[in-house]
């Protein structure tokens, strides 16, 4: 443990990340705290610049306060992107697993299911269910993470297809391990890393794709988020450029710090684990 | 002699793939089928809501027009019969029959994702292999940090952007559509102005994908020039730059195939955001209006085509991927 | 004599944080014109970085810190990059071990042997191909084989196309870095005759790296020692071999397994372990959900029988695809066969229901090939060793004590238990899964090529240790394995397969001695250094 933690942050950026992820967090979580009055009060005129009286980061259109909405925005962007990504990875884990481990039919199926999502159009896909299930956090969570749930399948699957011939699982089976120990004690503590990875991408990704429902109007009517801010900003644009840049900044900044710690746990992970 | 039954393979893999993908997009139509009927409230009430007339006889007579009252075995039916001719039903919203709605778009989002797609993997390619010559150089770093922001980046947003820079701040590209509104161009006249309506959304959607490329690209090529072949290369006697381009940058290519196949289903449902700030009239677009319009023969018909067109692109990719790899056994 | 090659005092730096800080330190050596020198040494020996170094392809991780390597007159360390190249292929060539990683996978066997011609000669594509067929015929290949690509051919094929290119453009020195070793030992034994052909033809020298003292009796003109970064012993084959001077020197050739003096058979009695009539087929599967149609199907075992009884240790020899690891996996149900009994103590386990199968799994257990892959890396040693015993529902701490008495038993200490695999050498971890194996008091233990990836010191020690853990546990042990040499060291009885047959059985001395059939006397008559080693 010691050792995986002094490879993980060795790197900068790994450590940029986690500080700049770490803020998001806070900011987040602080957020009712700092502006009890929520993300929909209008505090003043629309369309204020930043450096306005009371207005660090300006007002939008309605002449609400910019920054309680990038606070609040940041609620909504980690709740969904870690949410769906733990289900996701959690379905996408137990469905490869078991296709890696017993082959077969079961893991013919598997993979016909993942060639479907990988033929439909996902986004597509995304906009007819959430727009069915009528936009809001429940349906954004639960369509996202039914469209990147086989991303991780794929990898869970791989990483057991090959794990499962390595002669310490031989070893295993003739010791007289249950194939349930062998799958949970025996494979998977070895199968996590490229699975972490890919679950920290996917934060990140889940985030960038929610935003973009938001930015489309199908996200959660009753929630500020970053991408509704965007799509709210369409008209004011060209006058006033800190509706449309500073949540887009937000996302940018809140993705890049993920895919930094996704890219340390890679290298941290990596080629040990495989020795 | 291994060369004919190697063309005997290939054949019987087209086909056997070709009859893939009809099974395929079987399991496309039933699926889309079923999940869009789940939806709640229907199409008719949809419809007569924005016609104006809400009440319950001109919502049943509306059902009974598109079929709706019958029981779902039987919709379902005459509606795979239908496809099979090449019928694709008749769009609720526009009252045109959804395979034309459709055909008239496509071209547009097609052409959008060739544009992309090229500019992404050469510029990918290139940049990929330049900061893979000297691992750990700054070149390197800066490219990895350039891929990684343009991951991070939302694509909407970064439309919006480059509206806001080239189109008004700078005025030097159209802010939106495909061609001038207005302007009749024919010929090169009108090429030239596709093609420059094209260059901004093109490049927004070409951008993060081009990311993808360079950092595979650069992984690839760490990757193959420690293979012992490198090294059996040079041994030979080669002259370096042949040792890059033979060996090392022949081998790690390959995957970037398969990899363009696996976009091949991003692009085309994928361009919905891009379409959508560039007011480009593309599947995209047409996707987002049959979503909020409860438009489901249009919506059923556009994950078909997709279905179809990526199934294809899909077995293209994996043939060039059997050629480029004389490994690869085509049996499955 | 006037050295064609003289190395002097080179030394070359390791990376930081290795277990020392040069790979090789103050090597001399001397290559003689048309001459074949060997350097023999384990893994670690610095023998293998040597010969890249004269090549000048050291990895960029390893740097040379002083020295001089002078060939032809002139200092190779000194010379510039497109010297270095005009000299690789064409003055000095090279043979890597490993021949399915060395060639290029997507290029035509054909236009990598022209495209080393033409990158020392002004010939045109046409008649580079030529010669690369006239090059290939001489090496006992179909000039067919031009068109193919490396994966369409066999492991010795490859290994004759490697050394074809090497010898393209008529180097003056070869240099071969164990190149036979990933061979089988039929396989082996002609390309060791090819190369001494070659060598004798051309009158070119070569430089041989290997671990097989067995090579060097049979090859070479001198030969030096290395172990750790030094030259420890050189001199003629003769000298070192007769009277070798270094303490190492003596135990490496000790170490190297005899064909005589393999242990007695045993008196029959009733066999603990019998298999009868066993046969598997694999059959390469493809379709949509695996139906469709099926391809080639291969033999891989044919209708095998052995007997086993308790005490005694059975060698399964054969080849590469000979089917002797099927045996096992089909004995042990790691696999299933398609016909036949495997009775262990009345009761068939081939046809056994799972429940069953578990029961009876306990009394058979298995050490596998691969040190590196046969442990969980994940997993302390305290955790692995006491899986077994856990799994069937022994307490912790019971299985914790028990586990420190056997791992004595096996040569380690109490302390190993709160590490991890890693932190072993190859001939540790052996033991590790050794002792995994018997904590569940088996009856027989399977060895699947224990010693193969273990160094021949260490495979010396391993070997006398299963041989006494035989001994005191009272175990039948089955001991598969290609090299005949070890089977002879602690086999009673041995069985020779090939294709999936049984090509015949008996006691270990008598069979080797007096081979019945042809098969098994090529085999013999392939195992390098016999005549030198076995006096």
């Amino acid at each position: 443990m010691k050792e995986f933690l002094s490879r993980l942050l060795v790197r900068p950026q790994t450590l940029i990340g986690l500080a700049v992820f770490a803020a998001i967090v806070v900011v987040a979580l602080g957020a009712p705290l700092l502006f009890p009055k929520g993300p929909f009060t209008i505090v003043g005129m629309p369309l204020l610049a930043p450096g306005s009286p009371g207005l660090p980061a300006g007002s939008d259109v309605l002449g609400r306060s910019m920054l309680v909405g990038l606070a609040y925005g940041a609620r909504v962007s980690l709740l969904v992107g870690i949410s769906s990504t733990c289900c996701a990875v959690g379905i996408g884990v137990l469905l490869g697993a078991v296709a890696g481990y017993y082959g077969g039919v079961v893991d013919d199926l598997l993979m016909r299911f993942t060639e479907f999502f990988q033929i439909i159009p996902a986004f597509v896909l995304l906009m007819v269910l959430v727009a069915f299930l009528q936009p809001s956090l429940f349906s954004t969570v639960i369509g996202i993470a039914l469209i990147t749930w086989p991303q991780v399948a794929r990898v869970a699957r791989g990483e057991f297809l090959v794990l499962r011939s390595r002669e310490f699982v031989q070893a295993a089976q003739l010791l007289g391990e249950s194939d349930l120990h062998i799958i949970f004690r025996q494979i998977l503590p070895n199968a996590l890393p490229p699975i972490v990875v890919v679950g920290s991408m996917m934060v990140g990704s889940a985030i960038l794709t929610e935003s973009a429902l938001a930015f489309l109007g199908l996200g959660d009517p009753g929630l500020m988020s970053w991408g509704s801010m965007i799509g709210a900003s369409r008209s004011a644009m060209w006058v006033a450029w800190w509706t449309t840049v500073l949540p887009g900044l937000a996302i940018m900044v809140t993705v890049l710090a993920l895919n930094f710690i996704g890219d340390g746990l890679n290298e941290a992970l990596g080629p040990r684990g495989r020795q | 002699m291994k060369h004919e039954k190697n063309r005997v393979n290939r054949l019987a893999y087209i086909a056997r793939r070709l009859l893939r993908t009809v099974l395929v997009t079987v399991a496309v139509v039933l699926v889309s089928f079923f999940l869009i009927r789940l939806a709640p409230g229907d199409a008719a009430t949809v419809m007569a809501g924005q016609s104006g007339y809400a009440d319950e006889a001109f919502i049943n007579s509306l059902r009974a027009e598109y079929g709706l009252d019958r029981p779902l075995p039987v919709q379902l039916w005459k509606y795979v019969a239908a496809v099979a001719r090449g019928d694709l039903g008749m769009s609720y919203e526009r009252r045109q029959p959804v395979l034309d709605v459709i055909v008239a778009r496509l071209p547009n989002t097609l052409l959008l994702d060739a544009f992309a797609l090229v500019v992404a993997m050469a510029g990918g390619i290139v940049l990929g292999a330049l900061a893979a010559r000297r691992p750990g150089s700054a070149g390197d770093a800066g490219v990895t940090v350039l891929a990684m922001l343009f991951y991070a980046v939302p694509q909407f947003w970064l439309g919006m952007m480059a509206v806001l820079v080239f189109s008004v701040w700078l005025a030097l590209l159209p802010q939106f559509g495909i061609e001038t509104m207005g302007a009749d161009h024919t010929g090169l006249a009108r090429i030239a102005d596709v093609a420059q309506h094209m260059i901004l959304p093109g490049m927004t959607l070409a951008l993060y994908y081009m990311a993808s490329y360079a950092r595979l690209t650069r992984t690839q090529m760490i990757e193959v020039a420690d293979q012992e072949f490198v090294k059996t290369a040079r041994a030979k006697g080669i002259a370096e730059r042949q040792v890059a381009r033979r060996h090392i940058l022949r081998n790690a290519l390959t995957p970037l195939i398969t990899y363009a196949g696996l976009q091949a289903s991003i692009l085309v449902g994928g361009t919905v955001l891009v379409e959508n700030v560039f007011s480009w009239p593309g599947i995209g677009t047409l996707a987002y209006e049959a979503v909020t319009a409860r438009d489901n023969p249009l919506l059923l018909g556009i994950f078909i085509v997709t279905a179809i067109l990526v199934s294809l692109f899909n077995l293209v990719t994996d043939i060039a991927y059997s050629i480029a790899d004389p490994r690869v056994e085509l049996g499955r | 004599m006037n050295a064609l090659v003289r190395i002097e005092g080179l030394n070359v730096a390791l990376p930081q944080g290795g277990d020392r800080t040069l790979a090789v330190a103050d090597v001399n050596l001397d290559i003689g014109p048309s001459e074949i020198v060997c350097i023999v040494g384990e893994s670690g020996s610095g023998k293998s970085v040597t010969a890249h170094a004269v090549m000048g392809l050291l990895p960029r991780a390893l740097k040379t810190v002083s020295g001089r390597i002078l060939f032809e007159g002139r200092d190779l360390l000194t010379q510039s990059a497109e010297d270095w190249r005009r000299t690789r292929g064409a003055r000095i060539a090279m043979v890597f071990q490993d021949p399915m990683a060395a060639l290029n996978p997507v290029m035509a066997i054909g236009r990598q042997i022209t495209e080393q011609i033409r990158a020392h000669r002004a010939v045109g594509e046409a008649a580079a191909m030529n010669e690369a067929a006239v090059l290939v015929a001489r090496m006992g290949l179909e000039p067919g084989l031009l068109h193919a690509y490396p994966h369409q051919l066999s492991g010795g094929q490859r290994q004759r196309v490697m050394i074809a290119m090497a010898l393209s453009l008529s180097p003056r020195l070869l240099i071969a870095d164990e190149p036979t070793t990933a061979l089988d030992v039929t396989t082996q034994a002609q390309i060791l005759e090819l190369i001494r052909n070659a060598q004798r033809e051309r009158q070119m020298s070569v430089l041989f790296i290997t671990h097989d003292f067995g090579v060097v009796s049979d090859l070479a003109d001198r030969v030096a020692v290395m172990r750790e970064g030094r030259i420890v012993e050189s001199g003629t084959t003769r000298e070192v071999l007769d009277r070798p001077q270094a303490g190492y020197t003596r135990a490496l050739i000790a170490a190297v397994p005899r064909l005589s003096g393999s242990p007695a058979p045993l008196a029959r009695e009733k066999p603990l372990l019998e298999v009868a009539g066993l046969s598997k087929r694999y059959r390469g599967s493809g379709g949509f959900l695996g139906l469709w149609y099926s391809r080639r199907e291969h033999l891989a075992l044919d209708r095998v029988s052995l007997t086993l009884q308790r005490g005694e240790t059975l060698g399964v020899v054969g080849e590469s695809g000979s089917g002797k690891s099927t045996l096992a996996r089909c004995i042990i149900r790691l696999a299933d066969p398609d016909a036949g009994e495997v009775l262990f103590d009345g009761a068939d386990l081939a046809g056994m229901g799972r429940r069953e199968l578990r029961a009876q799994r306990r009394r058979i257990q298995m050490v596998f090939q691969d040190p590196f892959s046969s442990l969980n890396p994940r997993h302390t040693v305290g955790e692995i060793v006491t899986a077994g015993p856990r799994a069937h529902g022994e307490g912790t701490k019971i299985s914790l004590a028990r586990a420190v008495e056997m791992l004595k038993l096996v040569g380690l200490e109490e302390a190993v238990l709160s590490r991890y695999p890693h932190e072993f050498s190859g001939g540790q971890r052996q033991r590790i899964g050794l002792a995994r194996a018997l904590m569940l008091k088996p009856d027989v233990l399977i060895a699947d090529e224990p010693v193969s990836a273990l160094d021949v010191t260490v495979q010396a020690q391993v070997l006398e240790l299963l041989d006494k853990v035989r001994r005191q546990m009272n175990l039948a042990m089955l001991f598969i394995t290609h090299d005949m040499r070890v089977a002879a060291r602690i086999c009673h009885r041995v069985m020779v397969m090939r294709h999936g047959q049984v090509v015949e059985e008996g006691p270990t001395g008598a069979l080797f001695a007096a081979p019945k059939s042809e098969y098994t006397g090529r085999l013999l008559a392939a195992i390098p250094g016999r005549q030198r080693l076995e006096a």
